[in-house]
């Protein structure tokens, strides 16, 4: 988790985002990296820089095996939580970037693909 | 003749130690391990005379299944040394592991000699010798393995220790900068320790200072909330600070409310707050 936060914001200081945008898709990152390791029970992160017509982003993905998530919408619910935390990481992550897709089946696992826009 | 069961072993390594340790030698210095960079010939040819010495010894006892056995107590505890102070040295565990190896070819050779025609026994010789020797070299693997391992856990409590300095800052008011990753361990001590400075100190205004933490996220928020809390029941009233413009934003887009406490921007806002709550002014003196 450490050093998934770190590269990402290395990417973000090296991609020139502003401070709050760096704080923000750090903290997104650290929200997602540990659902996918206590939920998902590890998995991988892989990060893309993205560029649109002179706009320049950062995707990130998350995937893993994991038992995946039956009810989408009530996951992102803030306030619901299977686990012992606050149930406001994966909404609170959704409010922190610009993108956000979820592809999630039970038995199947879980991906997560956040992007953030310069 | 030796009956089928009885080892020449023994009698071989008894018989011609010189032979062994010499060649043995020769073997370590010429092969393409050598690392004559860290290990003088000096201490090579002591440390090898050591260890052929109470191998012989070892051998002689007559446990040769069983490394672990109480006869091989002064070869293991040899070998331990010489791993631990290889690894401080800079050798690899593969060169400690190789150390050990390297007496094969030598014993083998040995063997060949004594057992002359007897095939059978030249076989059984070389397994046992083979068992033997890669026991004590997987030993020396392990040994290395459990002395860095030490190592590290004695740095992770040393940084535990490190990361939870509660100050007291004026009468009744304590303070805990936080610095670095805050994870569960970390907040446990943290918690423990601020607790029970509220009680040492009879502290009635805690500042938690987060300046030093990197990323406030739903896991590190809940903490600091539990530990809010934690205080509260105690009669202690927490203040949070530190917190930056950046940190702020992110808290609030997360949804996260930091209940039951007090939050400034800065630790000296907190500083002057806490003296006023706790009744004291705070003015320039004439110069």
């Amino acid at each position: 988790m450490v050093s998934v936060r770190q590269a990402v914001r290395a990417w973000a200081v090296e991609m020139k985002f502003s401070l709050v945008d760096q704080t923000k898709l750090v903290t997104a990152a650290s929200e997602l990296a540990r659902n996918t390791l206590i939920h998902g029970g590890g998995g991988s992160a892989r990060l893309e820089a993205l560029e649109d017509g002179g706009r320049q982003g950062i995707r990130l993905i998350f995937e893993d095996q994991g038992p995946g998530i039956e009810d989408v919408k009530l996951a992102l619910t803030d306030g619901y939580t299977t686990g012992h935390g606050l149930g406001l990481g994966l909404s609170g992550s959704r409010r922190l970037v610009n993108e956000f897709e979820i592809t999630t089946s039970p038995g199947e696992g879980t991906r997560v693909a956040v992007t953030k826009w310069k | 003749m030796a009956s089928p069961d009885s080892s020449i072993l023994p009698a071989v390594v008894r018989d011609h130690q010189r032979e062994i340790l010499q060649q043995w030698i020769a073997e370590q210095s010429s092969g393409s391990n050598a690392r004559s960079d860290l290990l003088s010939d000096a201490e090579l040819r002591q440390q090898s005379s050591e260890f052929l010495q109470l191998f012989r010894e070892a051998v002689q006892a007559g446990n040769l299944g069983n490394v672990m056995g109480t006869e091989w107590q002064g070869v293991r505890e040899l070998l331990a040394t010489v791993s631990k102070a290889n690894a401080i040295r800079g050798f690899t565990p593969i060169d400690t592991a190789t150390f050990v190896l390297s007496l094969k070819r030598p014993l083998f050779q040995q063997l060949t000699t004594d057992a002359g025609s007897d095939a059978d026994l030249l076989a059984r010789e070389t397994w046992t010798v083979t068992t033997v020797l890669d026991s004590l070299a997987l030993f020396t693997t392990e040994v290395f393995q459990r002395s860095r391992e030490e190592v590290i856990s004695r740095q992770q409590q040393e940084l535990m220790e490190l990361s939870t300095p509660v100050v007291k800052l004026w009468d009744g008011i304590l303070a805990v900068p936080l610095i670095g990753t805050l994870d569960s361990a970390r907040t446990q001590v943290v918690m423990e320790s601020l607790l029970q400075r509220i009680v040492d100190t009879e502290a009635g205004i805690a500042i938690i200072d987060i300046a030093g933490v990197p990323t406030v996220d739903t896991l590190v928020a809940q903490h600091l909330i539990k530990t809010v809390a934690a205080a509260r029941l105690m009669g202690a009233e927490c203040i949070i600070s530190g917190i930056r413009p950046q940190i702020a934003q992110t808290i609030v887009h997360l949804g996260v409310e930091l209940v039951g406490a007090v939050t400034k921007a800065t630790l000296a806002d907190a500083i002057l707050y806490a003296l006023r709550q706790s009744g004291w002014s705070v003015s320039r003196g004439r110069s």
